[in-house]
């Protein structure tokens, strides 16, 4: 049969185009290499909750979601919560998944707080979630997380020699 | 008490009202993480604690880590119960201490 040349044409096409991105592959791969490992952060958090179940909801995590400097990245995190004696938040844990410690801040507060807010300024090593996680009252715990992209990563870089103590 | 640090707080608040406090500690908090071009490691130094207490009675705490960013900046709600102080104290490695107060009058 006539070799329909549209046809033809696409296959080989294809086939150059799969083998091209196969040899970029590696390239790629080494790319990810690179990046900083996890932390325990599953184990840091059972920690905190004691392995009490983690709901989704309720905590909003508000960091922007393209790092410029991991240095310095402003973070706040609100819970929906009337904030009364009888329902009101205890704590809100936030943690990373790949700075050198899973940890990042703990912030207690209670009923006098009137408002379920905090915000501070934290450092990002890595692209990688962040996840905070808010103890109410009655035990139970909420939690929301973020992806961010950090294109200048904090914490991996050496000081000159004059500067060391 | 030593240490550079700055309290924002409102002079003045109506009873009951939630006000913003924000503070600031002038600090390296070095993450224990970095070494020297020659290799040595450069000791952890961190403020650890954070404490907001209004009045004698403590209404924040805060835990901090090495990921909090240089000059620990903090942000946070209290409501207006009376008029009197509120106090600020941080401490952290290598005998960090450092503290501050502020007056509001709540009518």
């Amino acid at each position: 049969m006539d070799a329909p040349s549209r046809r033809r044409f696409l296959a080989v096409s294809g086939s150059a185009a799969a083998t091209a991105l196969m040899a970029a592959a590696p390239r790629l791969v080494r790319a990810q290499m690179i990046r900083t490992p996890l932390n325990n952060m599953p184990e840091a958090i059972k920690r905190i909750t004691g392995g009490a179940p983690v709901t989704r909801g309720r905590v909003t995590l508000d960091i922007p979601p393209l790092v410029e400097n991991g240095f310095l990245v402003p973070m706040s995190v609100s819970v929906d919560s009337p904030m009364t004696s009888a329902d009101h938040v205890k704590a809100i844990h936030v943690f990373t998944e790949r700075n050198p410690l899973p940890e990042t801040v703990s912030f207690h507060l209670g009923p006098r707080a009137g408002r379920a807010f905090v915000a501070t300024r934290v450092r990002m090593a890595d692209t990688q979630n962040v996840t905070a996680i808010a103890h109410l009252s009655d035990g139970s715990f909420w939690s929301d997380s973020v992806h961010l992209i950090v294109t200048l990563a904090a914490c991996l870089e050496e000081l000159p020699v004059s500067a060391s103590p | 008490m030593s240490g550079n640090v700055r309290v924002d707080v409102p002079k003045t608040a109506r009873k009951g009202e939630v006000i913003e406090i924000k503070t600031l500690a002038a600090h390296g908090m070095e993450t224990g993480f970095r070494r020297t071009y020659l290799g040595a490691p450069i000791p952890r130094d961190i403020i650890t604690t954070f404490t907001c207490a209004y009045n004698g009675v403590e209404v924040f705490r805060a835990e901090l880590h090495p990921s909090i960013s240089a000059n620990p900046f903090l942000h946070f709600t209290t409501v207006a119960t009376e008029s009197g102080t509120l106090e600020f104290r941080w401490t952290g490695d290598q005998g960090h201490s450092a503290s501050a107060s502020a007056q509001i009058t709540v009518t």
